[in-house]
């Protein structure tokens, strides 16, 4: 688990900087006006350790928010409360208000099923099921119950293959094993097999992070057109990534909000000196 | 000195040899510059030098001691009178066990022969001679390799490595002790199997639905008809595993999938271990607990119902065995669903799967081929099982599948066919080795069924 290294400094630099230079308050616009999810004052805790403190952030409408940092710095756990995910870590204990839209997910009574359905979920390592190609994309329609007949199952499967750009390479084999693709395609399946099920946003924690450079360009090029109908919020190790995907960038460091900005203020002027060394590559 | 003596004294070579050699491993290198001069560490060293003067001694005692019996032997024939050489070869023996017998005890026989008694004086000779020759000859060639090693160790001899070759060899020896084992079972299981296919036809044998192992001694004895049908025993067999895994397979799946995907980490370490106390707990125990405390309440049971049910039945055995078999089941499919990856979990839940969703539609499926070769496996523990079925169903062979009769398995009538007196060549008894080898290649099957079904999952996930 990533997090276990949270508290350890990952550079003399960064440890320097954080004790002389970072307050807790983030800089920059963490907020805005036509927000689809919005974190206000969300802590988490992995049993007594706190992996997240105090960070609010709000996500657009059809906005690509990039999420960056160094290792443990808590931006695949943050990610991950978006759709309640940390529920299957026991030990895992989240704070604050998180809404999608007017919906407070962390509700008691909130089911994580419908929210798991319009928040759906990109792993880093492709997962497909061990099933057909097929089956993998028509697992989510099936198990909510979207479509009655084969037909509009059909269309659903075709048309999410289509808009995963994976329609032409498999057109002729859907009903051979999804583990059987390379590991570009696998990652395209798992994307396909997430809005299948029309989800509203679509998280992505590292989606490319076991996958070669062409197969990259490719889920990039995806993200984009996938910008168009959804709202994404995408994890990333590579700041080249951040800096072609995504509208805002957020910036974490040992578990706090440091900056979130438009992506090429980020990148040509970051506003907070931890950014800036970042991104610079004084550590990381 | 007798071999036991010699072997000892071959042990205590071997401690001076290494301790010999450590020391002149060390006192070469004390020219040198220490320790760090040598090839290999001291006790590298004396191993090399205790392994020289001990190994060539034991396998020489081995070898002497399995050669000596019959070259004496030999020798004593040789050297009777000819009208006694000339005895058929009964006879022979005979006069040889005689004297045997007289060399090992003085006192006896002496009236006998004096042809024999001069031979059995020989053979006291003989041995002794035998005795003193392995003894010189064990210790001294221990004795001159310890000092041929001796002369040998250097800093540039790599001790090390031949030490670890040794040792490889030696684990190559201890490995194949099973492999050997095995094949000496498989042969004398065949070739008596064999000698009863002589006597029964292998296709009666097979396909006779009768079975009742009585051999008339006499021409003329009443009911000494014998008939091997095995098909009743093989029925017996497969009904009792039948009702066994039925018990067995959704007990044991369903707790596995409990303790791995439900049972909070406190209460899965509690409960696995005392589920699998029940694998520890010997057959005979169940066996009891199956005749004295099931077979009676299904039989009550069943009286309510209005059913006649047979105070041994299948049924009783079934049920004993299938739950003698649950931690077989339970551990094994434990054990592969946690060999799922967590993300094919996490990407089913990210999709709004609930956790019943998703165990049976990822998480069983992934691990199947896992839990297949675990049912495979406890299929074949089922049908060798013997204890409980030799008190729980009986030993009719009944050709039924109703479970509430009395039926027996094969493992059952192996057992009964081979305890007490029996006469070695009669069919009865070697029947035994034919159930014997038929059992063996079906376990076999299964069991190598349920390797390759485990080893093509494997494959999937690493």
């Amino acid at each position: 688990m990533k997090d276990n290294t949270m508290n350890e400094p990952t550079d003399n630099v960064a440890t320097n900087i954080e004790e002389n230079a970072f307050s807790g308050q983030t800089v920059g616009t963490p907020l805005c006006d036509d927000a689809k999810m919005s974190m206000r004052n969300v802590n988490v805790f992995y049993d007594t350790k706190q992996a997240i403190h105090d960070v609010s952030l709000d996500i657009g409408k059809n906005e690509v928010v990039a999420m960056i940092g160094p290792s443990g710095c808590g931006k695949s756990t943050f990610l991950r409360c978006l759709n309640r995910m940390n529920d299957t870590i026991e030990s895992c204990k989240v704070t604050g208000d998180i809404k999608l839209e007017e919906l407070d997910i962390y509700h008691p009574k909130q089911d994580v099923v419908p929210l798991r359905a319009r928040v759906g979920m990109v792993f880093q390592k492709p997962n497909p099921f061990p099933k057909s190609i097929y089956d993998n994309v028509a697992y989510g329609p099936r198990i909510h119950g979207l479509v009655n007949r084969k037909y509009d199952l059909d269309e659903i499967v075709e048309s999410s293959l289509r808009r995963a750009s994976l329609w032409d390479e498999v057109k002729d084999r859907l009903h051979s094993p999804g583990t059987g693709l390379s590991g570009g395609q696998q990652q395209r399946l798992c994307i396909a097999r997430t809005i299948a099920v029309s989800p509203e946003v679509i998280l992505m924690d590292e989606p490319c992070s076991a996958l070669d450079p062409i197969a990259t360009a490719k889920i990039e090029e995806l993200i984009a057109e996938l910008s168009q109908k959804f709202t994404i919020a995408i994890v990333t190790h590579s700041m080249q990534q951040a800096a072609r995907v995504s509208h805002r960038t957020a910036y974490f460091h040992m578990g706090k909000l440091v900056e979130v900005n438009d992506t090429k203020r980020v990148f040509t002027n970051p506003e907070h000196e931890l950014t800036e060394a970042y991104i610079t590559g004084r550590f990381g | 000195m007798d071999t036991s003596m010699l072997i000892t004294s071959a042990f205590v070579l071997m401690a001076i040899a290494f301790v010999i050699g450590r020391a002149r491993s060390l006192a070469i290198a004390s020219d040198l510059g220490g320790p760090k001069a040598l090839n290999s560490l001291p006790v590298y060293y004396g191993t090399l030098m205790a392994m020289w003067s001990g190994i060539p001694c034991l396998v020489l005692v081995a070898l002497w001691s399995v050669v000596d019996d019959y070259a004496i032997a030999h020798i004593i024939t040789q050297e009777l009178p000819e009208q006694v050489k000339a005895l058929p070869e009964t006879e022979l023996n005979l006069v040889l066990s005689l004297i045997t017998n007289i060399a090992a005890n003085n006192a006896m026989g002496l009236d006998a022969e004096p042809y024999v008694i001069n031979s059995a004086n020989r053979l006291i000779a003989l041995q002794q001679t035998s005795n003193m020759a392995l003894t010189v000859v064990c210790l001294s060639t221990a004795m001159i390799l310890m000092v041929l090693v001796w002369l040998k160790i250097s800093p540039k001899m790599k001790a090390r490595i031949k030490v670890e070759k040794a040792f490889t060899n030696i684990l190559l020896l201890c490995a194949s002790i099973a492999i050997f084992t095995t094949a000496g079972i498989v042969l004398s299981v065949l070739f008596e199997s064999i000698r009863f296919f002589q006597s029964v036809p292998i296709h009666e044998f097979l396909f006779g639905l009768e079975w009742s192992p009585q051999m008339a001694i006499r021409e003329d004895q009443v009911g000494g008809s014998g008939a091997f049908g095995a098909v009743p025993l093989f029925v017996g067999t497969m009904l009792i595993s039948a009702i066994a895994m039925t018990i067995a397979v959704p007990a044991g799946l369903m707790a596995a999938i409990y303790l791995s995907e439900y049972a909070r980490p406190k209460v899965r370490t509690t409960v696995k271990p005392l589920l699998e106390v029940l694998a520890g707990i010997p057959t005979v125990v169940y066996g009891f607990f199956a005749a004295l405390t099931v077979a009676p309440f299904i039989k009550e049971s069943g009286g309510l119902f209005g059913l006649d049910v047979s105070s041994e039945s299948a049924l009783a055995a079934g049920l004993v065995m299938g739950i003698m078999i649950i931690p077989f089941v339970s551990s094994l499919s434990d054990d592969v669903i946690n060999a799922v990856p967590q993300s094919l979990r996490d990407g089913s839940l990210g999709l709004g799967a609930t956790k019943s969703e998703t165990i049976k539609q990822v998480v069983i499926p992934a691990a199947l081929p896992g839990i297949v070769g675990g049912v495979l496996l406890a299929v074949s523990r089922a049908i060798g099982e013997t204890m409980i079925v030799v008190m729980a169903a009986g030993l009719a062979a009944n050709l039924t599948l109703n479970p509430t009769e009395s039926v027996t398995t094969v493992t059952v009538q192996i057992v009964t066919l081979l305890v007490g007196d029996q006469e070695f060549n009669s069919p009865k008894t070697l029947s035994a080795f034919a159930l014997g080898l038929v059992l063996f290649t079906i376990t076999l099957a299964l069991n190598y069924i349920a390797l390759m079904v485990v080893k093509k999952y494997r494959e999937q996930y690493e």
